[in-house]
């Protein structure tokens, strides 16, 4: 039954037929089915680049957020300024800054994919060091105490104790900063990335039917989330099924 | 230079009559700060080899932060603590010799929730005695037999009882193979029905020669067990003794007060 809401939009619009042009996305005429393969097209571009980015953010937000957990103020200080100085800036600055700026500054060339990875990653992992260290901080003591006594070093506690556990509670926060970053990677279209929307650009710059081919391309991200989030809910219920009695 | 003196520790670290002149755990003249509060003023506590201490006292009067400066859970600011001839000198190497030498026991058990029983076990010997899975495996039934839970291996903690988890939480430590063992109040947090299966597993660890020091206000395991008794009041030892002595005429009125307290009911 729930399905069935999806085709609402379409029944309400091809009401209109008038003020329409479906035609542009009909699948039985040839430039109709393949206007449609060309938006679908970007999708490959937007997960890809997404998961390379969320990938690279975790790893660095982690790397971020263990020296905000120490005791030395210096490594305290240093989670503090990365968290606050990434975090003020706004991710489609940062996507030009590191595609236009960044060349010039350390003289190689990035391409459109990196630089969007580097930026989308750069921007994301300040969110995931304080996923983490919430995370991290989150576990009892208790758990700490216990690694020591059967002498763990910090970086066993961390990989077989800590970690894990923080994992699965945070597992619901890193879905939704995955969710996000399929979201702003549309942003990644500015700099010329072949993804959804930059495909839905294009298409419209030919075609003259914004408003079908902008509709066409809410629908993909739609799907394409849902069916994300599904991904990680059962994630989530995997990893914690050992967690329950 | 102190490590050298060490000789290679016994498959269970039992009856070395060789060392009894030489006391274990030495502890002398030990503070420990909490901020401006002072948890331990001056502490000195000897522990030979297999002697078994049971210390007791009133909530607050410093019997967990003690027993966690052997293992340094905690910090001491001033004073000397050696375990096993190596002396705490605030060297890592020193530290890791001590903690292996060490097993502690906690009264919430902390038991690792997210591993099952058996690889809460085996992850101390295959990480910090790099044993291979098989032998930590091996070892870690061998230790389960022994607190009398063999077949609750692929359970995760949540689903044991409380006595069973504590159980767990002393396999766990003895799979370390240590040479003394620590108890901060182990059977605080369990209800009443379970309190004897754990102090049971104790009393056997404690007659296989164990050198043990055991904070509980258990005091019929204490009656059984000790081999001396320590009664601990704001951060100070107030009374040592052994046991009879201890609970028939303690010297302090103190200890006599908290005797007749825990004692009444
Ligand atoms: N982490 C801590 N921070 C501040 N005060 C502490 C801390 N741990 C213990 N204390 C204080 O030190 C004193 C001794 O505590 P503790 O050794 O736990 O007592 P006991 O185990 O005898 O009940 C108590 O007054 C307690 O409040
Ligand atoms: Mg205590």
């Amino acid at each position: 039954m729930k399905k069935l809401w999806l085709f609402l939009p379409f029944t309400l619009l091809s009401g209109c037929a008038d003020n329409w042009g479906w035609y542009v996305v009909n699948p039985t005429t040839t430039s109709g089915y393949n206007n449609l393969w060309f938006l679908l097209s970007g999708l490959y571009y937007t997960v890809l680049l997404s998961f390379t980015a969320i990938l690279i953010s975790i790893v660095v937000g982690l790397l971020v957020a263990l020296p905000g957990l120490s005791d030395n103020k210096f490594l305290r200080g240093f989670n503090r300024v990365y968290v606050e100085f990434v975090r003020a800036i706004p991710i489609l600055v940062l996507i030009l800054w590191v595609y236009y700026g960044l060349p010039q500054l350390a003289s190689i060339s990035i391409g459109v994919f990196w630089a969007g990875v580097i930026a989308l990653a750069l921007s994301d992992s300040a969110f995931e060091a304080e996923i983490f260290r919430a995370g991290i901080q989150s576990i009892d003591k208790g758990q700490y105490e216990a690694s020591h006594s059967i002498s763990l070093s910090y970086s066993d506690t961390m990989r077989f104790v800590i970690l894990p556990q923080a994992i699965r509670r945070i597992l619901p926060a890193l879905g939704n900063q995955l969710v996000y970053m399929l979201k702003m990677s549309s942003l990644v279209s500015v700099i010329g990335m072949q993804e959804l929307t930059r495909k839905a650009n294009e298409l419209v710059v030919t075609e003259y039917r914004p408003l079908e081919v902008y509709t066409i391309l809410v629908l993909e991200y739609l799907v394409l989330i849902l069916i994300v989030s599904a991904m990680v809910r059962w994630l989530e219920r995997r990893m914690n099924a050992d967690q329950r009695s | 230079m102190r490590l050298s003196v060490l000789k290679p520790q016994g498959k269970s670290g039992i009856f070395m009559s060789a060392e009894e002149s030489q006391p274990t755990i030495r502890i002398s003249q030990v503070s420990k700060y909490f901020g401006d509060f002072q948890a331990l003023k001056n502490v000195s506590l000897d522990v030979k080899q297999g002697e078994r201490v049971v210390i007791c006292g009133p909530s607050g009067s410093g019997k967990s932060t003690l027993i966690r400066c052997i293992n340094q859970l905690e910090k001491h600011e001033q004073g000397d603590i050696s375990v096993d001839g190596i002396a705490l000198d605030g060297s890592r190497s020193a530290l890791n010799a001590i903690r292996q030498r060490v097993g502690m026991v906690f009264q919430q058990f902390n038991l690792f929730p997210h591993l099952s029983v058996l690889d809460n076990l085996t992850l101390g010997p295959m990480r910090a005695r790099s044993m291979s899975r098989l032998d930590a495996e091996k070892l870690a039934m061998q230790y389960l037999e022994r607190v009398r839970i063999p077949e609750q291996t692929d359970k995760f903690p949540r689903q044991l009882s409380g006595g069973q988890q504590q159980r767990v939480a002393i396999a766990r430590s003895l799979c370390m193979e240590p040479k003394i063992m620590l108890f901060d109040e182990p059977t605080s947090a369990l209800d009443p029905e379970m309190i004897n299966e754990v102090l049971d597993v104790m009393a056997e660890l404690a007659s296989s020669g164990m050198t043990m020091i055991v904070v509980t206000h258990e005091m019929g395991f204490a009656r059984r067990v000790a081999d001396s008794m320590v009664f601990m009041d704001h951060g100070e030892i107030v009374e040592s003794a052994p046991p009879e002595k201890f609970f028939e005429n303690p010297d302090s009125e103190r200890c006599q007060d908290f005797l007749e307290k825990i004692l009444q009911h």
